[in-house]
């Protein structure tokens, strides 16, 4: 790390194993973002460009929260970096802010709102539900993990959303089932009814829920991750077909309409730089977790 | 010496430098300088310098190599040019000065080109600095941008005595200068870094990772932080696809992210972190500067590379040395030819492109003759990697977070040609964000013509 690195990490936070949360001092980002929207990180000269999505900002301390879990060689170094080390580069606020907060507050009241937020996709669902509380408005979360010791955010959840609903595929914590189980006790069983969801997860949930809400009749919104480059709109590596359009998720998203993305060809575009030494890798170091029984689809 | 040709420059064998990405052409030393110069006949009425498009007095900088006196002939083109090492480089010197030369009409015109490199490179191995300007006058001056038409505009306003920002939204200045033109043009960490640093000696900022329209706005700039004249050089950045079926397969990539992988984030040296697709067997579209660069750089990586254009050789919009550089490196071009759709296998990768020959008719707008389908042509090209280099357009990021700023249909801003005026009071613009894709040339003659009107507007409040 460089002496004359501005982006200051403020905080660090272990919110799970290898899951980690960073206040990091980025006064022009923190000045102008909002709920929805990502930043790109590159912690020193040879690093990738790494998209994050905000998780919080105090724009009077001038810093933006990040949520990152440690997963390949980029995430693992970050991980390393302590309080008071800094990064090369921090900038944003890139894409669109969540569609709800441009919504008119006589639109917006009338929603019977439920957030589904899937493993670290916790983090971005935070904010809006934060936003929407802050606002006035009370919504619905779910917050699904494979286990309870993958469930984040749980307390901070709590203070901003009416209900948070917890689910484990394990059953180890909350209700056994993922997340999709958990929508249909809530509507099927508990009498919930909904207006909108939104849905920020890995991909592969985020399609298995735009299935079942489509079969349910409720709008979703979900928060596309593919891979990225520059995130300005330059280069057309996080092109995305939307409807019968091709969209680019740094500039006309990072939030689509979940019924009109062409997931499967988003899901096969995020294993062009995956390698075989790479999954090989994986496969070892997890173990036992690698595969999960209740998922539905081996995307290796 | 024969004086109708060219003094030859020395450049890397082809074979060697198909498997490096060192620069290819090493350039004049003096004595083949010298021996250049003496074949400009000193026009009295030069023609070259009328297709400059900054004017630069080129006999005037070829005389004093001619004495042997570089540092004076830096001094003649530091004048009229901010970048020299760049230009000398990557200029279309074959369709601006080197055309119009009086001695090309018997035989080779005079290697302009070359010999202003010469007294670049000359003059950044002596370190000579530009000259720091004199006064300083306090009044703020943000620039958007750190390619050509910025870090020239903003080295001009600096020398005017203006306190310039400029705001680039990448983590490194230089715009195309670093994420497009390739290392084996244009070296970065020696030519690029060294023109950027001498802007910077002028006393001119440069803040990274500031991207306009969403870090900040251009009416923050005015009203919040002081600015009181902006000029925006945010280039034509947002890549072309061409909507055939399998484009969004795995292996086809537009040629700003594949050059932007290789050049800005350096994925061609395995100890940089960000990964590229090396691919065996690579397809380029596209017939343009970008192309090559793009086909040049897959061949470096160890494939079998194809050029794949509709038009014939003649029409080829790429500058002469870059089509003759990729033509001795091993390219395959596959001229009068048109894709139609990209194959895809049952893993989501690229295993072909189909395409149909074509053949030219009358000219279309453009002037070039239309290419039109030879029915019964078509046939399958074998790749694993297609890489569209089909052009860029302005990015629409500014136009449509600033109040009043007026473009055209192509989403490029509407600015007076003398001054780079816009619609909007005290804010200027320049490049390819005017002009759509253009050469560096031009770009920094905007540059230059924007700071004498940032200048004229702020003298008259």
């Amino acid at each position: 790390m460089e002496e004359n690195y501005i982006y200051t990490i403020t905080k660090k936070e272990s919110l799970a194993n290898s899951i980690y949360l960073m206040d990091v001092k980025a006064p022009r980002v923190a000045k102008n973002c909002y709920p929805g929207q990502f930043v790109i990180v590159k912690m020193d000269e040879k690093g990738e460009r790494i998209p994050l999505t905000i998780c919080d900002y105090d724009r009077a301390a001038g810093t933006v929260t990040i949520v990152f879990q440690a997963l390949g060689t980029s995430t693992k170094r970050m991980a390393e970096y302590e309080e008071d080390e800094a990064f090369r580069d921090f900038t944003g606020p890139l894409g669109h802010r969540s569609e709800l907060i441009d919504m008119p507050a006589d639109e917006l009241s009338k929603k019977k709102i439920l957030f589904v937020a899937g493993g670290v996709g916790t983090a971005p669902v935070y904010p809006q539900v934060k936003w929407m509380k802050e606002n006035g408005y009370d919504v619905d979360c779910i917050i699904g993990a494979r286990n309870k010791e993958l469930i984040i955010l749980e307390d901070r959840m709590k203070k901003y959303a009416k209900n948070v609903y917890i689910t484990t595929d394990d059953g180890s914590y909350g209700f056994k089932g993922n997340v999709n189980d958990c929508i249909k006790d809530l509507v099927n069983n508990q009498g919930k009814q909904y207006d909108l969801v939104i849905a920020i997860g890995p991909m592969i949930m985020m399609k298995f829920v735009c299935i079942l809400t489509k079969e349910l009749g409720i709008n979703t919104i979900v928060s596309m991750n593919p891979v990225m480059v520059d995130g300005t709109g330059m280069c057309g590596a996080c092109r995305l077909t939307i409807g019968n359009e091709v969209k680019f998720a740094c500039v006309d998203g990072p939030e689509f309409d979940g019924h009109l993305v062409n997931f499967d060809e988003a899901m096969k575009r995020l294993q062009i730089y995956k390698s075989e030494e790479g999954r090989a890798v994986l496969r070892k170091e997890d173990g036992d977790t690698h595969h999960n029984d209740n998922c539905q689809i081996h995307v290796d | 010496m024969d004086v109708l040709k060219k003094v030859p420059v020395r450049e890397q064998n082809p074979k060697v430098r198909a498997t490096n990405f060192n620069e290819v052409c090493l350039g004049y030393n003096l004595e083949e300088a010298q021996a250049e110069a003496t074949r400009c006949i000193q026009c009295k009425n030069p023609k070259c310098v009328t297709g400059c498009p900054v004017s630069i007095d080129i006999p005037g900088f070829i005389k004093e190599i001619g004495n042997a006196d570089v540092e004076a002939a830096f001094k003649v083109i530091g004048k009229y040019s901010a970048l020299p090492a760049v230009c000398g480089r990557v200029c279309p010197q074959e369709s601006q000065c080197e055309e119009r030369c009086i001695r090309g009409i018997k035989g080779e015109p005079v290697s302009i080109g070359k010999l202003e490199r010469f007294a670049a490179d000359w003059a950044r191995d002596h370190k000579i600095t530009p000259e720091m300007p004199k006064e300083h006058n306090g009044r703020k001056v943000a620039v958007i941008g750190a390619g050509p038409a910025g870090l020239t505009c903003a080295g001009d306003l600096a020398k005017m005595g203006y306190d310039v920002t400029i705001f680039e939204a990448l983590h490194e200045p230089g715009g195309v200068l670093v994420y497009g033109i390739p290392e084996f043009r244009l070296p970065k960490d020696t030519v690029v870094k060294v023109e950027v640093d001498n802007v910077k000696a002028l006393g001119v900022k440069i803040e990274t990772n500031v991207i306009i329209g969403k870090s900040a706005t251009i009416d923050e700039l005015m009203e919040e932080e002081g600015f009181e004249a902006v000029f925006i050089g945010s280039g034509a950045g947002l890549p072309k696809f061409m909507g055939i079926p399998g484009e969004n397969a795995n292996g086809v990539f537009s040629a700003n992210e594949y050059l932007t992988r290789s050049n800005l984030m350096k994925a061609f040296d395995k100890s940089y972190d960000t990964p590229i697709i090396t691919g065996k067997r690579v397809g380029v579209v596209g017939g343009g500067n970008v192309a090559m660069d793009a086909a040049r750089t897959a061949l470096r990586l160890g494939a079998e590379v194809y050029i794949v254009y509709r038009r014939s050789e003649e029409e080829l919009p790429a500058r002469a040395e870059e089509v003759h550089h990729a033509k001795e490196e091993g390219i395959i071009f596959k001229l009068l030819t048109n894709p139609t759709e990209i194959l895809v296998n049952e893993n989501g990768w690229v295993s072909g492109m189909r395409c149909v020959e074509m053949e030219l008719g009358e000219p279309d707008a453009s002037g070039r003759r239309r290419p039109i389908v030879k029915k019964d042509s078509d046939f399958v090209l074998e790749l694993d990697t297609v890489i569209m280099s089909l052009g860029t357009s302005p990015n629409p990021l500014i136009s449509s977070t600033t109040m009043g700023l007026d473009t055209n249909k192509h989403k490029c801003i509407i600015a007076d040609a003398e001054t780079g005026l816009t619609s909007r009071e005290g804010v200027f613009a320049g490049g390819d964000a005017v002009t759509g894709a253009a050469t560096v040339i031009l770009a920094m003659g905007a540059g230059k013509a924007a700071a004498k009107g940032i200048d004229a507007y702020l003298k008259s409040r």
